[in-house]
């Protein structure tokens, strides 16, 4: 049914692939993932390409991002932590041309499912451990060791920080998740009231103005929250990138 | 505003004159809470106006938080369920552990609503404050 909200995150098998029972297919998510990561790196390549002193529009807009990631990064895990940059650029880049290529009407939005959104947050945060016991040893086991706590209340604290951590993965992922899945809903569900409506006759016709102007509006917002959403998502990999490089500075 | 002007006009009909330094008092004080009567209409009207709109701030807001909160009480149970089957103290994990999901829970909400302050916000990113995301 054309006017299902849901259908538009089937995933459909495109190339289908086996491996001793284990489903490799080519799919449609694969597919737009792909499409991501070409024209990220085709457009950034392109337009840093002709490194002109004074940048052409295209190599300002590849400026403006790195300079946006890379500021981002230097205020939240200082100096230190710009060795991380090319992961978080990435991570941004992938996740905000995912949004913006959802935002194209037959499109798949990618993001919207919660495997991948938890694969990327897993990523993060298997980063920070790794990251966090290499630079830190066991020191980095004070980040769930707050100062200024008596010491009856320690093992309650400390276990409360713990789940708190491990939790971190599951809001990151979800958030970027949630968000992309309920505005496209949201939108089609609008979209669908235009159609039913205005099967009513001219009084449904007029009727229908109401949430096409409504439609309009959420995607304009749909568009501020596919930035704001992968901004969210780089924000918050570098404040955990900040824990993995600097756990006792509290 | 034209209102305002007719006010006094009208309330000095009979045009006394040694009067006049306490009337303006009183008129002053009238027309004051006039205005002020005016702005609170002003202020509520924008507000409703602000109502309104199409905003995103609250949903993202309510999403956020609420993710936070199950978060950590999906942990605090799985970790109890872990600790149950490793231990075989079937249900005390799981319940101790809830139960310190749930203050998990909460300190996340707080913290991500920049009710306190978050010790982890970090040396160099302190400009940033407690709400970053």
């Amino acid at each position: 049914m054309a006017n299902d909200p849901i259908q538009q995150f089937q995933i459909n098998k495109l190339v289908p692939l086996d491996f001793n029972g284990v489903d490799l297919s080519f799919t449609n998510s694969s597919l737009f993932m792909v499409a991501t990561v070409v024209v990220t790196s085709g457009f950034l390549i392109w337009s840093t390409s002709g490194r002109g002193l004074i940048p052409s529009r295209m190599q300002s807009i590849a400026e403006i991002s790195y300079e946006f990631i890379a500021s981002m990064l230097r205020d939240a895990a200082g100096v230190s932590g710009m060795k991380f940059f090319p992961f978080v650029f990435s991570l941004f880049m992938f996740i905000l041309v995912a949004n913006l290529f959802g935002m194209f009407p037959y499109f798949f939005t990618t993001t919207s499912h919660l495997i991948v959104t938890a694969a990327l947050a897993l990523l993060v945060f298997g980063t920070v451990l790794v990251v966090g016991f290499m630079n830190n040893g066991l020191n980095f086991l004070k980040l769930f060791v707050p100062s200024g706590v008596p010491g009856i209340l320690m093992p309650l604290v400390v276990a409360i920080e713990v789940i708190s951590f491990i939790a971190r993965p599951i809001s990151h992922s979800v958030r970027l998740f949630a968000n992309m899945l309920a505005g496209h809903i949201t939108l089609k569900v609008f979209a669908g009231f235009i159609v039913s409506l205005s099967s009513f006759g001219a009084l449904g016709v007029v009727g229908s103005i109401l949430p096409l102007v409504m439609t309009v509006a959420i995607t304009a917002l749909e568009f501020l929250v596919a930035f704001l959403q992968a901004y969210v998502f780089a924000m918050l990999t570098c404040m955990y990138i900040n824990d993995a490089l600097h756990p006792t500075e509290h | 505003m034209t209102g305002d002007k007719k006010g006094p006009g009208s309330g000095k009909s009979g045009a006394k004159v040694v009067k006049k330094t306490a009337t303006s008092e009183s008129e002053l004080a009238r027309r004051l809470r006039k205005l002020d009567a005016k702005l609170d209409g002003k202020t509520a009207e924008r507000r409703e106006a602000e109502k309104g709109r199409p905003d995103n701030a609250g949903f993202a807001m309510a999403l956020r938080l609420s993710t936070e909160f199950v978060a950590a009480i999906l942990v605090g149970a799985g970790l109890g369920w872990g600790v149950d089957q490793l231990l075989g103290i079937a249900p005390w994990g799981m319940i101790i552990l809830l139960l310190l999901g749930f203050c998990a829970g909460v300190l996340n909400v707080l913290r991500s609503a920049g009710k306190i302050s978050d010790p982890r916000a970090g040396a160099a990113g302190k400009e940033d404050g407690p709400d970053t995301d």
